[in-house]
Formats: structure tokens, C-alpha cells, sequence
């Protein structure tokens, strides 16, 4: 009994001399921050003409740094691909919504449609862009799923899996057409690089939106071919 | 900076603070993520405050709105599998446990 007690006084002396170790390190690394750092907003700054947007963070995502936005995304496909991993969806069925749940839905969702859109344009010259603009359009899609709305079966198998899909291949294949085209990986030529980026976003916005409500939904939908197979052992409520 | 200002932010900071706390240390899940919700719209306040929108807008929509509604369907999901076993076992146990407390009342 004393042993054990022993054991756990020795693990908490333990933790605590850890997290002090973790505290004087922050701290230490906090003060000997410089106090006016210049940072890369000046070079950014600069830059800006060459990126085809305005705003400097859409440019800075997209343009200088438009590698980390194509693994983010590649990061999100592949979260989707882990909940699917767990199972397959076992259940089919819609519910119809109240009244007054069904009539305001009906009236938000064009509207979160429309603000999705928004965002996705004024992204350009202003705060907003396609994780923004798609994660509106997945509220839409969490709203519809939350009132009992269910992706029809046709739509559950290849079309969602493209458009899965869709924003990552649109990036990767403008990376390679500009590589193919004579410039570096991902280095947009100012003549087009608004419209590549907008054109990217626009299939970002697509693919983040329905990734996030696929996330939602939860378990893997079956396949238009494995439909028939699987409704037979699937439906067994 | 005002006045004013100073106070919002040491307020909202501290607000932030005392809201990852309780949303850590609660006992009730149910609870603990409508306070990460919370939270979450805090922290989008806060990067408002440091001048940073467009994190704000991503904060909002993704960290409060969506992880918060993941978050609640894991958790509808995480009740119906505990309610499910249980009365699977409940199921298995009923033939016993009812001789039994049949066996209880004959002896009362």
C-alpha cells in the first residue's frame, strides 16, 4: 500500500519537474524573442503584385506558399478516409422535419449557399478564401443532414467520391500544367495567377465542403455497384 | 489603447482561460463540448482582437460550428453504442435476473 502511494508521490515530483522544465523553457524562449520582430510581412508586401490577389494571407496560402494549402488538403481527405476506415454505414433512412424546421431550412441553406460563394470571390481582395467558404457550405450540408435530408443513393457512390476528390486534383493539375508549361512546381506566371487561384479555390471550396459533411455523416456510404450487395446483411434494422 | 480596451482583453483572456478549464475538467461530456463551442467563439473574438479576420472567420466556422457538431454526432454516436450493449446484456441477464427477484418476492 505505502509502495503504491510512493509510486504515485514519485510520478506527480515527476510531472511537476517536467513541467517546470516546460515552463522555464517557454519562458526563456518568449523573452529572448526579439521585441520589434520585422517578420515576412515586408517581403510579402513586396511581393504582392506578383501573387494575382490582393489580400496578402489569400496570397501568402494560395501563391508562396500554396504547398502547405494542397497538404492541407490531402490532411483532410485523408481524416475522411480514417472515420471511413471504421465501418460502413449501416442505416438509410430520412426523416422528414417539422414544419417550422423544414421552411427555415429550406430558407437558409440558398442563403448559406450564396454567403459560401461570397467568401470564395471576395477571398481575393479580403479576409476570406476556400476553408472559410467551404466550411460554410459544410454547415449547409450539416443542416440539411440534421433535418433529415439523406444524399440520394446515386449520388453516395462515384459523384461523391470525384467530388472528394476534385479540389486536390484541380491543385495537382495546375501545379503540373505550370511545371509542364516551363516554370517551377506551383510557381503561378502572373498572366493567369488570379485565375488559376481562383479556379483552385473554387474547387477546394467543393471538396472541403462536402469533406467536412461526409465527416459529419460519419461511416463510409456504400458503393453504387456494392449498393445492391450490401442493403441485403446492411439492413437489419 | 484605451482604457477600455485593456479591460475587454484581460477580461476575454481570462474568460478563454476559466473556458478550456471546465471544458478539460468536466465530468459531463455533453457539457465539456458545448463549453469547447464556447470557447471556440471566444477564441475568434480574440483573434478579431489581434487583427487577424481572416483566422477569426476559420476559428468560427471550423473550430466552434463544425468540430462542435463533429464533437455532438460522436457523442450521439458514443451514447446509442453504450445504450445498445447494455441492453444486449440486459437481454442475456433478463431470464435470470427475473427468476430471481421472482425467488426475492416469494420469499417476502
Amino acid at each position: 500500500m505505502t509502495k503504491h502511494i510512493n509510486k504515485q508521490i514519485l510520478f506527480r515530483l515527476l510531472l511537476v519537474l517536467l513541467l517546470s522544465v516546460l515552463a522555464v523553457g517557454l519562458g526563456y524562449s518568449v523573452l529572448s524573442l526579439p521585441l520589434e520582430a520585422s517578420g515576412l510581412s515586408a517581403r510579402v508586401t513586396e511581393n504582392l503584385d506578383a501573387s494575382g490577389v490582393s489580400h496578402p494571407v489569400t496570397a501568402v496560402l494560395l501563391n508562396f506558399r500554396a504547398y502547405d494549402t494542397l497538404l492541407e488538403m490531402a490532411v483532410l481527405l485523408l481524416a475522411l478516409l480514417g472515420v471511413w476506415s471504421l465501418g460502413d454505414m449501416h442505416e438509410h433512412r430520412e426523416s422528414a422535419p417539422g414544419v417550422v424546421l423544414d421552411m427555415l431550412s429550406r430558407l437558409l441553406i440558398p442563403l448559406f449557399v450564396l454567403v459560401a460563394g461570397y467568401l470564395l470571390w471576395i477571398g481575393a481582395n479580403a479576409p476570406g478564401g476556400a476553408f472559410q467558404a467551404g466550411s460554410v457550405l459544410a454547415a449547409a450540408g450539416v443542416l440539411m443532414l440534421l433535418t433529415g435530408w439523406r444524399p440520394s443513393v446515386w449520388f453516395m457512390g462515384l459523384p461523391l467520391r470525384i467530388t472528394l476528390v476534385f479540389g486536390l486534383v484541380a491543385f495537382v493539375t495546375a501545379a503540373v500544367m505550370v511545371q509542364l508549361a516551363g516554370w517551377r512546381m506551383l510557381e503561378f506566371p502572373l498572366s493567369v495567377a488570379g485565375a488559376l487561384i481562383l479556379l483552385i479555390e473554387a474547387a477546394a471550396t467543393l471538396s472541403i465542403g462536402i469533406t467536412l459533411a461526409a465527416l459529419f455523416l460519419g461511416s463510409r456510404p456504400p458503393t453504387d455497384q456494392a449498393t445492391g450487395k450490401r442493403t441485403g446483411p446492411g439492413a437489419k434494422k | 489603447m484605451t482604457l477600455l480596451q485593456w479591460t475587454f482583453d484581460i477580461v476575454l483572456g481570462l474568460t478563454l482561460l476559466w473556458l478550456a478549464f471546465r471544458a478539460l475538467t468536466s465530468e459531463d461530456l455533453f457539457k465539456g463540448i458545448v463549453l469547447f463551442i464556447a470557447f471556440g467563439l471566444l477564441m475568434a473574438l480574440a483573434w478579431v482582437r489581434l487583427n487577424a479576420p481572416d483566422i477569426a472567420l476559420a476559428e468560427a466556422a471550423i473550430g466552434a460550428g463544425l468540430t462542435g457538431a463533429l464533437l455532438l454526432a460522436a457523442l450521439a454516436k458514443l451514447e446509442s453504442a453504450t445504450t445498445e450493449t447494455s441492453a444486449t446484456v440486459k437481454d442475456e441477464n433478463a431470464e435470470g435476473l427475473n427468476s430471481k427477484s421472482s425467488e426475492a418476492q416469494s420469499h417476502d
